[in-house]
């Protein structure tokens, strides 16, 4: 079979250029006036006349192309701290947080004044006084103070309703998405029966419920929150086990006789967790939106229990008298889910592979 | 293509069993008397409290209790409310009020949210596209119910362009400040989700091809672009129908509309559980539905998806 072999291909394709070459610097006439093509296609020329051939560049493809690097490749964790040390979303966000923790912890270090003994009728719905810089509540009772001491329970809700979730979530998509076959299939459905009964919805419907009724507190309400929230963090789960499930390091770690489930805890679940925490921190701020909206239709938290919700929803028949005492608390809140949606954000730029190629 | 609407229809009736079994089974058997809330504080006699919990079928085993539940559901008959009032007449005296509210907030967080993700996707990096994302992030991180009296406060209460609450006839001009309030925070998620489609999408192969090919960039843009660029917006905003009439709960509160979320409401302080359970049924059968409609559209909009 007369195909072009590999000894004359870089010739036949380093003639175009050449011949271009040749035009435009050496005044060989005739040639430039002869088509190209004699040139390129036969080896011995009709013409007695001397060829002037370029020779081929020799590219040095190490030089350039290749990638050495002495350092130790750097895990995923490490890669993403790096690249998330340097984003301003991150560092906007992760100070925030932090402080909305601290203030969590010690509401005495912001303000001095009680927010629930010293509130006075008199003082209802009252502007900003000496002391009391944001005003007052309907009760009368400081609004500053109020929503200081209404951080901890709204954070609370959050993080645990969050743990739970992952918790639960995160076990059942493992097990679906590992397992496979009959497990995944059973898994599937009742997290698409879940699916369809929106979070909102199913949490309204439950929390009237007498049981609940008579025991409403904090951890009933992360209790609901967990049980109508979990299958999305089962499905993010289930699709990233899956993809790496069929890693070589999971066949490597079986076939050296590591049980299945000690390959998925060991070796699957560490490898899954990027999306995980990233959707995590995002539902985090979901479900203080969550508790305060349950809070402010008045079948959330208690009444007796300090929350923002609670505070937005007994300052509602004062809208337009004192619309700050909505405000405030509205804007705590706000600030709190901004900043957990945004640490959501900067962490998926940061840990996921496919967002950072873009 | 009919045979896998039909299969996708089947799909569907595992799910839609499965979630109204769920919610009877929260309603009517966790622990707590279900008739409790006809009879108030004072509580009834014996004699009137078997009377209705035979009425509502609470006397028999739960499991015949579903059936019974699902055969009235089947046939359109279901039931009364714990005030004696035909549920389904219920229902179908508000539910318009509330599907016209949803639909115009899908309509309005579709239009905006497509054509702002649009622009900022194809100025990536530019300073109306770090702007459209700062602002989508405070929207959606700013909770309903703040931004609707917000907005209820400002528009309605300082402004007056319009009606701070809608009346009972719900016309097209009340409803468009709630429909507003009730989009917004999906507009932020269709706006993010179209902006990182049309950026995966503005250099595929096709759309080189399209503009080699002479197209101008208008058809490249809507044509090429755009169209399998919505693809993952249109499985969101599917989904969000559902969602917007589950959330219409807070939204109808603010502005006092009287639609179903406000019934749903209702209902749940009455401890109406037939009521309750009724109106969750009709929004699972909904989000259900839309669902199904996406899953149609696809094949519309991506020519490469083809269904045998």
């Amino acid at each position: 079979m007369p195909e072009p072999t590999s000894s004359n291909a870089p010739a036949s394709t380093s003639t175009p250029m050449s011949a271009e070459g040749l035009v435009g610097s050496e005044p060989q006439a005739p040639l430039a006036t002869e088509a190209p093509t004699p040139v390129g296609r036969t080896k011995k020329s009709a013409y007695p006349i001397e060829h002037f051939v370029a020779d081929p560049d020799e590219t040095p493809v190490r030089a350039t192309d290749s990638a050495v690097s002495d350092a130790a490749p750097r895990s995923l964790w490490g890669e993403a701290w790096r690249s998330l040390r340097r984003q301003p979303l991150f560092i906007i966000s992760a100070v925030l947080i932090l402080a909305v923790i601290f203030v969590a912890l010690f509401p005495g270090l912001f303000t001095s004044e009680p927010p629930n003994e010293n509130c006075l009728l008199e003082n209802s719905d009252g502007g900003p006084a000496p002391g009391h810089p944001l005003g007052f509540t309907v009760q009368g009772c400081d609004i500053l103070s109020r929503v200081v001491h209404g951080t901890q329970s709204s954070l609370t809700v959050g993080l645990f309703a969050t743990i739970g979730v992952v918790l639960i979530g995160g076990l059942i998509g493992a097990l679906a998405g590992f397992f496979g076959g009959w497990i995944d299939a059973v898994l599937a459905r009742i997290g698409d029966i879940f699916f369809a009964l929106p979070l909102i919805l199913g949490a309204i419907v439950v929390v009237q419920l007498p049981v609940f009724q008579q025991n409403r507190n904090v951890w009933t309400l992360v209790v609901i929150l967990v049980a109508f929230g979990w299958p999305q963090i089962a499905r993010i789960t289930r699709a990233a086990v899956i993809e790496v499930r069929n890693a070589d390091f999971v066949t490597a770690a079986r076939s050296l006789g590591v049980s299945p489930l000690g390959a998925l805890v060991k070796h699957v679940i560490p490898n899954a967790l990027a999306p995980v925490i990233v959707i995590a921190t995002i539902s985090l701020g979901t479900f203080i939106v969550a508790e305060s909206t349950l809070s402010f239709l008045g079948i959330g938290l208690p009444p007796d229990v300090m929350s923002w919700g609670n505070d937005i929803f007994s300052a509602k028949p004062s809208l337009r008298s004192n619309p700050m005492a909505i405000f405030w608390p509205g804007l705590a809140l706000s600030i709190t889910v901004l900043s957990f949606i945004m640490l959501g954000d900067a962490l998926r730029d940061a840990l996921d592979p496919k967002a950072r190629k873009r | 293509m009919a045979w896998y609407i039909v299969r996708r229809f089947l799909q569907l009736i595992p799910v839609f069993l499965g979630a109204t079994l769920l919610v009877y089974f929260l309603v009517f058997s966790l622990p707590g008397d279900a008739t409790a809330a006809i009879c108030g504080e004072r509580g009834c006699t014996p004699a009137v409290v078997a009377g209705l919990r035979e009425q509502y079928n609470l006397d028999q085993p739960f499991w015949i209790q579903y059936l019974l539940y699902l055969k009235g559901v089947l046939t359109f008959d279901l039931g009364t409310n714990f005030s004696g009032r035909p549920i389904a007449t219920i229902i179908a005296e508000v539910f318009p009020t509330t599907a016209k509210l949803a639909v115009m907030a899908l309509v309005i967080e579709a239009v905006f949210g497509i054509v702002f993700g649009l622009v900022a996707g194809l100025r990536k990096g530019k300073i109306f596209d770090s702007s459209v994302l700062v602002l989508s992030l405070i929207v959606i991180a700013v909770p309903i119910f703040v931004l609707g009296f917000l907005m209820q406060f400002l528009i309605g209460v300082k402004l007056q362009w319009t009606n701070p609450t809608v009346s009972g006839d719900a016309t097209f001009a009340e409803l468009l400040l709630p429909a507003v309030v009730l989009g917004l925070v999906s507009f932020a998620y269709v706006l993010r989700l179209t902006r990182t489609s049309i950026i995966e999408n503005v250099n595929a192969d096709y759309v080189r091809t399209a503009t080699a090919k002479g197209l101008s960039r208008r058809r490249v843009v809507v044509v090429h672009v755009l169209r399998n660029s919505l693809i993952p917006v249109v499985t969101f905003l599917g989904a969000d129908l559902g969602a917007l009439m589950g959330g219409a709960i807070v939204t109808e509160g603010i502005f006092n509309v009287n639609g179903v979320g406000n019934t749903l409401y209702r209902a749940v302080l009455n401890g109406d559980g037939p009521m309750v359970v009724s109106i969750v049924t009709f929004l699972i059968l909904i989000f259900c539905l839309a669902n199904l409609l996406v899953d149609l559209l696809y094949a519309w909009l991506d020519p490469r998806i083809r269904y045998a």
